[in-house]
């Protein structure tokens, strides 16, 4: 694959207009400066390139299709929908394009140890996964609540050989693993290279986790011109941090016939709690950056919440905020149950089980071919498969197939307790 | 204001030095466990010799802090903390000790907040802080790259600007950190965060604070994992200060007197 210069090369400090930069403490400035060093003379050799590109291929199962998805458009008044497959993965998601390549730049630099920090466990799998194939030892910190939501992948973890360390404090979730991956990178600097998720924290992150996912958007232009034989009217994907929406927004940012639109989590409404942090957050300094987030007064962060662990960060990555505030992208809020029902919409139109985070990006394709019109060509960015996220989704979708399960659990426990007792 | 006279913290310096004694940096949370707790504390720890408090403003996502101050800052957010209370705090103390230095130990995050709130911007939160008896400026995740926004109107409002200098920073950065810093610069001891386990008799630190001796002129304090009286009296030779900061958070979960001897016994060591 060629190297494609940035679109938006950030100047010196990873700024992307107000948004971005290094708020981090002194302890972490020289190891942030040296990959802000090192990464785009990795980026530009050869070498690396080719053996990213291997990797994906041979191990990550790179490119991944385009499927178009007359069904679901059927079902939600036309518009010619194709869904970009990163579902099709290696671990079900994205989020291995960017390890693959982090871990491919730690070793460069002789770091001998990994760390990462994880919401719904994708990106902890993904990294525990890179890990195995190089031979690392990985940690990966987890919010306590996410553990016990997200139980099957941290089992997933640990079978790849991952130390899972659950973090208690704060708000229990992803903004609290971060915290706690930073303080571990912070004394654990020398030897440690710390796995950042998504296209945020301090530069030169939100710029190399872009580069890194950007592969999407490329497969995906060709693949739309090709196959559609024109650009996309629109993109659209799901926004956490934003790794997956800018990994596709990337090749069209100088289309400007091709509206970008990025999906984020409304929660339980947004007057109630929510992740919503496009259309509710303020500018603040957090997680090594300046971006929007969701803050009270005395700018304290706020918990967020959403259906989706992966969506439950009450930040954005800056180049988002900087996207919108150009106006080159713009950002629609999907709540959870528009999010539940668009899972199972997709599940039985196209016989493809999204995650929920990319059931965000699905549910606002009805609104949008209602505003773009029935001949509109939308691109989806299909993030990740909902393996994961089945007990969530039974439980609120279907709670008879639940109490289906826990009424036959029981039974069979008390045939066992019954046998145990004679 | 201070006008002419040389600010409190260069005066409390002079007086240790004089004294031929290290000064303590004493770092408590604000609002820990809640206002009127923490205000007790806070007057007994500088009643029993801390010479220059170091006042923390509670964060929710405190990254550079160790679990002892990170569960300071959870019981003072339950607690009600703002920016505000932590600054009427600032007050309560400076009424009752007039010559005492007082620094801010801050996130970006509040103070930006506070800075965007001001009618007059950074400058007029900057000259509040000032007017509220506020001696200096410590933020933690505003490395010299990112600190003009602050720095500057600090400066203008007479407030000193504290430097952080880590042992992994090279000698172009602790140069740049130096050159932007008044009042002293604080000396990291260790690679980690807050409250971890400190060699204080190391090689490597004793390096690393001769080294920082020869960059400048301003008073150094070293800080990060000192809880012992015996690591203060290794360190106090070497330094103008030593910070005690977790050691005093969690002596202060035990209330005033138990925090006072605390204080007392650090106080006593840094004859060196
Ligand atoms: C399938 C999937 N999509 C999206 C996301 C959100 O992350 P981002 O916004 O960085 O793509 C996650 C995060 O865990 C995920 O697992």
């Amino acid at each position: 694959m060629p190297v494609q210069p940035p679109d938006t090369s950030p100047p010196a400090l990873g700024d992307f207009g107000q948004f971005g930069g290094r708020y981090v403490a002194e302890t972490l400035m020289p190891a942030v400066e040296q990959l802000a060093r090192e990464w785009p003379i990795a980026w530009a050799d050869e070498a690396f390139q080719a053996e990213y590109s291997r990797i994906l291929s041979e191990y990550v199962g790179r490119p991944s299709p385009l499927t178009p998805a007359p069904r679901l458009a059927a079902a939600i008044g036309g518009g010619q929908i194709w869904l970009k497959r990163e579902d099709l993965n290696h671990t079900g998601a994205h989020k291995i394009n960017n390890c693959v390549g982090q871990v491919l730049l730690a070793r460069r630099l002789g770091k001998t140890r990994i760390i990462a920090e994880t919401g719904a466990g994708q990106h902890g799998v993904a990294t525990a996964t890179v890990c195995a194939y190089f031979g690392l030892p990985c940690v990966v910190y987890m919010g306590a609540e996410d553990v016990a939501r997200q139980a099957l992948n941290v089992f997933r973890m640990r079978l790849l050989g991952a130390e899972v360390r659950p973090v208690e404090a704060g708000s229990a979730t992803l903004k609290d693993a971060i915290n706690e991956a930073l303080r571990d990178w912070v004394a654990n600097v020398a030897d440690t290279h710390y796995v950042i998720g998504s296209v945020m924290g301090p530069d030169p992150y939100p710029s190399m986790v872009r580069d890194l996912q950007r592969v999407i958007g490329d497969e995906a232009r060709a693949q739309c011109l090709d196959r559609m034989g024109s650009l996309p009217d629109a993109v659209v994907a799901c926004v956490g941090g934003g790794s997956n929406a800018i990994g596709i927004f990337a090749a069209f940012l100088d289309d400007p016939g091709v509206q970008l639109i990025g999906v984020e989590a409304a929660g339980e409404g947004l007057e109630g709690r929510h992740a919503a942090t496009m259309s509710r957050g303020e500018v603040g300094v957090y997680h090594g950056m300046r971006s929007l987030v969701l803050q009270n007064d005395d700018g304290q962060l706020q918990e967020a919440h959403s259906i989706s662990a992966g969506l439950d960060y009450p930040g954005i990555g800056p180049e988002h905020a900087h996207l919108r505030e150009r106006g080159r992208a713009r950002y629609l809020a999907i709540d959870d149950e528009q999010a539940l029902a668009a899972l199972s919409l997709l599940s039985r139109t196209e016989g493809i089980i999204p995650a929920l985070e990319t059931a965000h990006a699905l549910a606002a394709l009805e609104p949008l071919v209602a505003e773009l019109g029935p001949q509109a060509k939308l691109l989806v960015n299909l993030s990740g498969r909902g393996d994961k996220d089945m007990h969530t989704v039974m439980g609120r979708l279907d709670a008879e197939s639940l109490a289906l399960v826990e009424r036959a659990r029981a039974h069979s426990s008390q045939a066992q307790a019954g046998q145990g007792g004679q | 204001m201070s006008g002419s006279h040389p600010g409190r913290i260069a005066a409390r310096f002079a007086d240790c030095r004089a004294q031929g004694r290290a000064a303590l940096v004493g770092y408590l949370t604000g609002f820990d466990p809640d206002h009127e707790r923490s205000l007790a504390n806070l007057l007994a720890a500088c009643e029993a010799g801390v010479d220059v408090l170091e006042l923390g403003v509670p964060f929710s996502d405190p990254t550079a802090d160790g679990p002892e101050i990170q569960a300071a800052m959870v019981r003072a957010l339950a607690a009600g903390a703002s920016l505000e209370g932590v600054l009427g705090l600032a007050s309560r103390v400076r009424e009752r000790f007039a010559e005492l230095p007082i620094v801010l130990f801050s996130y970006a995050n509040p103070l930006l907040r506070a800075c965007d709130r001001d009618p007059a911007g950074a400058r007029g939160f900057c000259a509040r802080l000032r007017e509220l008896g506020v001696d200096g400026l410590l933020v933690v995740d505003l490395p010299p790259e990112q600190a003009s926004i602050l720095r500057a109107p600090a400066i203008a409002a007479g407030l000193d600007w504290i430097g952080l200098c880590a042992p992994t920073s090279p000698p172009a950065r602790l140069n740049k950190i130096v050159n932007d810093a008044s009042g002293f610069v604080y000396a990291v001891s260790l690679t980690g965060v807050t409250g971890s386990a400190l060699d204080a008799d190391s090689e490597a630190l004793r390096a690393q604070l001769e080294d920082l001796r020869g960059r400048t002129q301003l008073p150094i304090a070293v800080g990060f994992g000192v809880r012992e009286p015996a690591q203060v009296q290794a360190l106090a030779p070497q330094v103008d200060a030593v910070v005690v900061g977790s050691a005093l958070v969690q002596a202060g979960r035990d209330g005033p007197s138990s925090l006072a001897s605390r204080v007392a016994d650090l106080r006593a060591a840094t004859t060196g």
